[in-house]
């Protein structure tokens, strides 16, 4: 699997991560350098083999349905820039 | 199967309109999905949010068990396959009203797989909508955008509170039959208790794939109507958009697959976004939580413990009191209607108390925008209401009245039918007595009637009945009449 400049470009989008032009050949070549890496896993046959998603042997932990946390707005906006009231802020965004 | 669907006449020729619908049900928990944080409606802002529900770095999501065990009976409740794995995963989007930057959701694995919702459509028609599949998520944050002349503010009462996804196979055909389906799974889960259904306060939303197509022929391209909060609002707007696809492709257009918004107050729809924009979720396995597994033994004590359901409701109330399937589904749509109407029916002629609930005090407290919860009449006085007529004590007549009374004064029947001496009159001798007067006062009208004039019986009835205050019995006036002016 090879990554081409309009992958990466449209990768960057999605991430919200401004990539300038002239620094996209460079970040083509170094996530194609890692996915080759990666791809060194496909030397495997892996057919007969379930999907590992549990390496601990445990069972998903739950809680009971109980309230035991919130009812402190102050600490959940200590770190918003120039929250409203009680609440955070943002630019305005309307769909 | 389509022909019973809902047909839009174009000036081409038929179309058919194919809808699946998206559910939205926020679950029924004290506490959110993933955090210990509550879930009330209408708290303070930020009141409600934990730091695992804010995506502060390093908070781990910990499962809510309640929240498992509401999504695995609303599924039962649909007779739907349960999933004893599943696995939780991250759909990735950047928005102001979702912190973690990625809604945890289930996508390859859900919880519920498919599943089958009755319907019954106002001819009578019954008809099994498949359901695909039921998944847990996270529902988002609520932005505001009239607070601030340049900003949005975000309240996250909302955000990480659990949500059941629903989503129907394509397999309905009108607006109607997506009421009906909404409707139904709505009432389901209010049986249950696993989502209070409330659409005004966004506990059910519903998005819409609306798409139209020649009858037989493959599916067309479809449209999706996202986030409508009300059943009403859901069948307008598949009806307009129906039409407005059929109208795009007759004049040589093609419908674009796109997001579209309805309006409420126009009853339109209009493009939200097109395909070019759509989200490309990037879904992937969720690595803070391991896959769900459920305990094959506890899913059958859920199924054990379910209430009885709408569809078993009906079915007991057509059997045990003789009801019409409409009737039967009209009192068993809410579980307290039905527990209203088998307390006033106990007892008594089933098909009476229904005629009584539905058209009499339903229509009442649909004219002053109530609920049965605030009915000025209880079951047992409505049966005590039932309980008269049936015994002759008052007619059918007359009860409508004694009913306008019970609701002015909330009196019991018995008590105004004493107090205004509205007792029916069932003495022969005393209502010959009243014919007798009639026939003396109108002696032209006895030779015409005599004379051929047959349709002048009614206006005698009407008189004799005038006459005895409306309380005579009408079967013992019509014999006696009968007797007197024929014999």
């Amino acid at each position: 699997m090879s990554l081409d400049k309009a992958t990466v470009r449209e990768i960057a989008r999605l991430a919200r991560i401004d990539v300038p032009d002239q620094g996209l050949d460079a970040m083509v070549g170094d996530l194609n350098g890692i996915l080759a890496w990666v791809e060194a896993l496909n030397e495997l046959d892996t057919a007969a083999v379930e999907p590992l998603a549990n390496v601990t042997g445990h069972d998903l932990p739950a809680r009971a349905d109980t309230v035991t946390d919130g009812d402190d707005a102050a600490r959940v906006l200590a770190n918003a820039p120039d929250p409203i009231d009680s609440f955070f802020a943002v630019p305005k965004v309307v769909e | 199967m389509s022909a019973d669907g809902m047909i839009i006449q174009g000036r081409t020729g038929d179309w058919e309109v194919v809808i699946g619908l998206e559910v939205h049900a926020q679950v029924m928990s004290a506490a959110k999905l993933f955090s210990g944080a509550a879930t009330a409606f209408g708290a303070p802002p930020n009141s409600q949010v934990s730091l695992v529900d804010a995506a502060m770095p390093g908070m781990l999501p910990v499962i809510n068990r309640t929240c498992v065990e509401q999504a695995v009976r609303t599924g039962l409740g649909i007779n739907a396959a349960i999933n004893m794995t599943s696995v939780f995963d991250r759909k990735n989007y950047f928005y102001a009203d979702l912190p973690q930057g990625y809604q945890i959701s289930q996508y390859t694995q859900p919880i519920v797989g498919e599943g089958e919702i009755e319907i019954v459509l106002a001819d009578g028609r019954r008809k099994n909508i498949g359901v695909e599949r039921l998944h847990l998520e996270q529902d988002a944050g609520k932005l505001m955008h009239d607070q601030h002349p340049s900003k949005s503010v975000v309240d996250l009462n909302r955000a990480g509170v659990a949500l059941m996804e629903i989503v129907s196979k394509p397999d309905l055909r009108s607006p109607e039959e997506a009421g009906a389906y909404v409707t139904k799974l709505r009432s389901i889960m209010r049986y249950l208790g696993t989502c209070d259904g409330n659409m005004e306060q966004g506990s059910l939303r519903a998005d819409a794939n609306v798409s139209v197509r020649r009858p037989g022929d493959p599916l067309g391209t479809r449209c999706e109507i996202k986030n409508v909060n009300s059943i009403r609002f859901l069948m307008q707007a598949i009806d307009y958009e129906a039409r407005r696809q059929v109208e795009v492709i007759e004049d040589g257009g093609e419908i674009d697959q796109e997001t579209r918004l309805f309006d409420a107050n126009n009853g339109t729809t209009r493009t939200m976004r097109s395909k070019e924009d759509a989200h490309d979720y990037r879904y992937f396995p969720d690595p803070d939580l391991l896959p769900l597994v459920l305990d094959p033994a506890e899913v059958e004590a859920l199924r054990a413990a379910l209430p009885e359901l709408p569809d078993a409701k009906k079915d007991r109330l057509m059997a045990d009191y003789g009801l019409s399937e409409i009737d039967a589904t009209i009192l068993t749509e809410e579980r307290e209607t039905a527990a209203f109407y088998e307390t006033a029916a106990a007892g008594r002629d089933g098909k009476t108390v229904a005629n009584w609930l539905i058209s009499e005090l339903f229509g009442l407290l649909n004219k002053t925008g109530r609920g049965l919860a605030d009915s000025p009449i209880t079951p047992e006085a409505l049966g005590g209401l039932v309980d008269l007529i049936g015994d002759g004590t008052i007619s059918g007549r007359i009860a409508k009245d004694v009913f306008a009374e019970m609701v002015e004064t909330g009196q019991a029947a018995d008590a105004i039918v004493a107090e205004k001496g509205l007792k029916q009159v069932s003495d022969s001798g005393e209502i010959a007595g009243l014919i007798d007067g009639v026939i003396a006062d109108n002696a032209d009208k006895v030779a015409e009637y005599q004379g051929g004039k047959d349709k002048l019986f009614g206006f005698f009835v009407g008189q004799v009945m005038k006459k005895s205050g409306g309380k005579a019995n009408p079967q013992m006036v019509n014999q006696l009449l009968r007797e007197k002016l024929d014999g």
